[in-house]
């Protein structure tokens, strides 16, 4: 904690200054009065928007920026496709929907609520059939969880590749779900819970989207959920009904819900054979690799978030999760991992939900070489790119977690390299 | 497994009184010891059922027990953490019995729904198909992305070849090389494609055109025939290939020490820069960008800003410039009405075409202009001998011909590209045209 922001006169002269040469607008050692101040602005003086100009609100125009990218060249077609959070743009800790990432492999479907039909089957008692009613009727609960594609970062593997956090990291978000816990599901239907089984989940979707769940994580914190941060899941992120599979890949929290089946064995589908499976560099596969190891990464600055105050007070902010819990600690360097020092930690106790950390500093001007570094409460350490590759080598794809670089220059302007 | 206790137990029962009261009556006209003796053995069979029903019972009570037990102690857990504040809701009450919601599924449902298929081959229905019928199915509904001989279009996914290639730098997953089940083949290929007409194949269809993949893998000869008999006893290439998750070994018991805080390596040298700036995409772009890293396309910075410039969202004026082709609609309702059913029927459509702002040729062409203009003539997109041909000889996108065209693709122009099957309504044609008008080229 030594570089934290200690404010003295000397640091704010040094910052103003910066400032005042720079071309970046501000109030700064003002000679003449800002005409902002003195001058009688349009909107202090019209009115302005009634209610219900916008019943249901979007963001003021002026963040219109801040909105979900893809990169078209990743896949061969947008409806097979994915595209990123702008988590550079975002603080605290929960993702508004309208902007939270999209996967879809066969498109996002229109699927009413009265339409919407979810089946129970297989090694049960009694075989259901529910109506969405019907799941609002279920003592229901409610939980914040980060819902991470495996292939979040999977571009990074062989090198510094995307430049920008919201395309590097963007593969992420984290709402407060109401749902049903699945185990009150199976528990209706009778289940066989025997440690063996498997909870075969699948989507309404021309995809479908199967996935075999161990029956241990499907009685455990699986929740079928119906709304997100309050209001009911966009179609985009499965509406009516979707699974949520709290720290476990995002490709297993399956949209448009329609049927859980218990089974014997894992059905190894397409979505748990040929694609979720990472390629070690001896060409082995390690398949059932579910779980979201803890990561880290600093959201501002970074390539779309560039200092534009000049040196002073600075916050560097950045997002932490872990599928194994807690998160318990953060660690930032500014010299590429020479010297570490303990990030302040936003709201404790989230499990298995995104945590927000600041570093407050002041910046000398120097270019930086920017890291995070999570602990998690298993007492995991975030490894290095370096450490992943001598495990995995580079054909991996899913399941990167390693710490990413920000190289910051004197003008404050930073790019996603890689540090030796 | 799936019948409720009262339909399994009552019936059972019942039948063990009607076979005894049988065998008293039969036995009082002296029928022959060999009838007796049968009667018996259906007497001690039924006996037999009772008991394995009997069985049955306990084993769904205890079960249910076993789960209540279960949940209890999950939702002790969470209650702990509810103290703890860890928790947003109190966990959800383990209810003694069940509630009582949702209804009995049908068979008919189930088997509707149900059509999973694991690897032992579980789950696949009666069928086949040979090689030489699944290159004609393929070529027909899966060529168009994945190429004639499974070697993948554009950036779709290849499904064949990449034999031993899984530890090279760029390793090829195909069905082939890589896939370590058959059954997921089967599985996929029937309920999830085609894509864009998922489910509209048949049962010897699929069996048609897996048996094909696998040719086409060169892992069968020409004259293979597969079906739900030989299905199991087909070994993928990569079936030992696969382990289960070893981080927990290999990785998490060895980074859980204390890490360096100070003094950690000597020096930090930015030793590799960002490859791509995300508005220009690489030659090509592949599936697995991974490949593509070299020192080539280095961001230029300025002292104005980032080197990131966002592309993907429309500028204001673009949005603006799309908006009048969809007023001069509103003018009529019945267009208007037809416009919006036609943007709903343009849905089947889209996983192979895109019109509007900004749309660009993807498996098939763009349609900005298309009625009205000669038959081939996005210039760029590399169409079907037998289109050329159709546009050789004068064809134009008329309202009549895109009409016909749409009802039957295959039978209206043989050998096109197009794998879509049809429209059926005559409805549907004419939205989807007056939705295709309203953009101009």
């Amino acid at each position: 904690m030594d570089d934290a922001f200690k404010p003295s006169r000397r640091a704010f002269l040094k910052g103003s200054a910066a400032v005042a040469a720079g071309s970046v607008a501000g109030a700064a050692a003002a000679d003449t009065p800002d005409p902002l101040i003195t001058e009688l602005q349009d909107w202090a003086s019209y009115t302005g928007a009634g209610v219900d100009e916008s019943p249901y609100g979007m963001p003021i125009s002026f963040e219109s920026h801040v909105v979900r990218r893809n990169v078209e060249w990743l896949t061969a077609s947008p409806i097979s496709s994915i595209n990123f959070t702008p988590i550079h743009a975002l603080d605290g800790t929960i993702t508004p929907q309208g902007c939270a990432f999209e996967r879809h492999h066969s498109g996002a479907i229109e699927l009413r609520k009265e339409d919407y039909r979810l089946m129970i089957n297989g090694l049960v008692d009694r075989p259901l059939v529910f109506t969405y009613d019907d799941i609002e009727r279920f003592p229901r609960e409610n939980h914040v969880y980060f819902c991470e594609c495996a292939a979040n970062t999977g571009m990074e593997w062989a090198g510094a590749q995307l430049n920008g956090v919201q395309f590097t990291h963007g593969m992420i978000h984290n709402m407060e779900y109401t749902g049903v816990p699945l185990r009150t599901l199976l528990q209706e239907a009778g289940a066989d819970i025997s440690p063996d089984k498997w909870v075969y989940v699948e989507g309404a979707d021309a995809s479908s989207n199967g996935r075999s769940i161990p029956m241990e994580k499907a009685l455990d914190d699986v929740l079928v959920a119906f709304k997100a941060n309050g209001e009911a899941l966009r179609m985009e992120h499965g509406y009516p009904v979707r699974l949520v599979v709290p720290g476990w890949e995002g490709n297993m929290w399956v949209k448009w819900l329609r049927r859980i089946e218990v089974v014997d064995v894992a059905v190894e589908s397409r979505e748990e054979t040929s694609k979720y499976t990472d390629v070690y560099a001896d060409g082995t596969a390690q398949k059932w690799t579910w779980v979201m190891d803890a990561k880290s990464v600093i959201t501002s600055p970074s390539p779309q978030m560039p200092i534009k105050h000049g040196q002073g007070p600075l916050v560097i902010s950045g997002l932490a999760w872990s599928g194994h819990g807690q998160i318990t600690r953060v660690d930032v360097s500014k010299d590429g991992g020479i010297t570490w020092e303990t990030a302040r930690l936003g709201k404790q106790g989230d499990s298995k939900a995104l945590t927000r950390f600041y570093l407050d500093t002041n910046w000398d001007g120097a270019p930086m070489i920017l890291q995070a570094r999570a602990i998690d409460e298993t007492g995991y350490v975030q490894p290095t790119k370096d450490q992943l590759r001598e495990k995995r080598g580079e054909n991996s794809v899913y399941h990167n977690n390693c710490i990413q670089t920000w190289y910051v220059s004197a003008e404050g302007i930073a790019e996603n390299v890689e540090v030796s | 497994m799936s019948k409720s206790l009262s339909h399994v137990f009552l019936p059972v029962f019942g039948g063990t009184a009607l076979v005894l009261a049988a065998a008293v009556a039969i036995t009082n006209r002296n029928y022959g010891q060999s009838q007796i003796e049968t009667l018996e053995t259906r007497i001690s069979q039924v006996e037999a059922h009772a008991a394995t029903a009997q069985e049955n019972a306990q084993a769904e009570a205890s079960r249910a027990a076993e789960l209540a037990a279960k949940v209890e102690e999950i939702q002790t857990a969470a209650a702990e953490r509810v103290a703890n504040g860890m928790n947003l809701t109190a966990p959800a009450p383990n209810n003694e019995g069940t509630y009582g919601l949702g209804r009995p599924a049908l068979e008919q449902e189930i088997a509707a729904w149900d059509v999973d298929v694991l690897p032992d081959g579980r789950g696949l229905p009666v069928g086949s198909g040979d090689v030489w019928t699944g290159e004609e199915v393929f070529v027909d509904r899966c060529a168009s992305c994945h190429g004639e001989f499974a070697e993948g279009a554009d950036n779709w996914p290849v499904l064949a070849g990449g034999f031993d290639t899984l530890a090279d730098e760029d390793p090829v997953k195909t069905v082939g090389s890589y896939w370590p089940h058959l059954s997921t083949a089967w599985d996929y290929i029937s309920r999830s494609m085609p894509f864009g007409e998922a489910g509209t194949l048949t049962a010897d269809e699929t069996y048609a055109i897996v048996a094909y993949i696998l040719y086409s893998n060169d892992l069968v000869d020409d004259d293979f025939v597969l079906s739900n008999e030989n299905f199991a006893d087909f070994e993928m290439y990569n079936m030992d290939g696969f382990v289960v998750d070893i981080r927990p070994e290999t990785e998490y018991a060895e980074w859980r020490e204390e890490p360096c805080m100070e003094n950690c390596k000597t020096e930090a040298a930015v030793t590799m820069r960002s490859v791509f700036l995300v508005e220009t995409p690489p030659e090509g772009g592949s599936n697995s960008v991974m490949n593509e890293a070299s020192a080539d396309g280095l961001p230029t910075f300025t002292a104005e800003g980032p080197s990131f410039i966002p592309t993907a969202a429309p500028k204001p004026e673009e949005e603006a410039a799309a908006t009048p082709a969809v007023q001069e609609i509103d003018e009529a309702d019945q267009t208007t009405d037809l416009f919006a059913a036609g943007e709903k029927v343009f849905k089947k459509c889209k996983s192979c075409h895109q019109v509007g702002d900004g749309a660009k040729d993807s498996t098939g062409p763009a349609l900005n202009g298309v009625i009205g203009a000669n038959a081939g003539s996005v210039e760029g997109f590399k169409y079907s001998k037998a289109m050329k041909t159709a546009a050789e000889a004068g064809l134009v996108w008329t309202e009549e011909e895109m009409a016909a065209f749409l009802a039957k693709p295959k039978d209206y122009m043989k050998g096109t590209r197009m794998s879509f099957a049809g429209l059926k309504k005559p409805d549907d044609i004419e939205a989807v045209i007056v939705y295709l008008k309203s953009f101009g080229s």
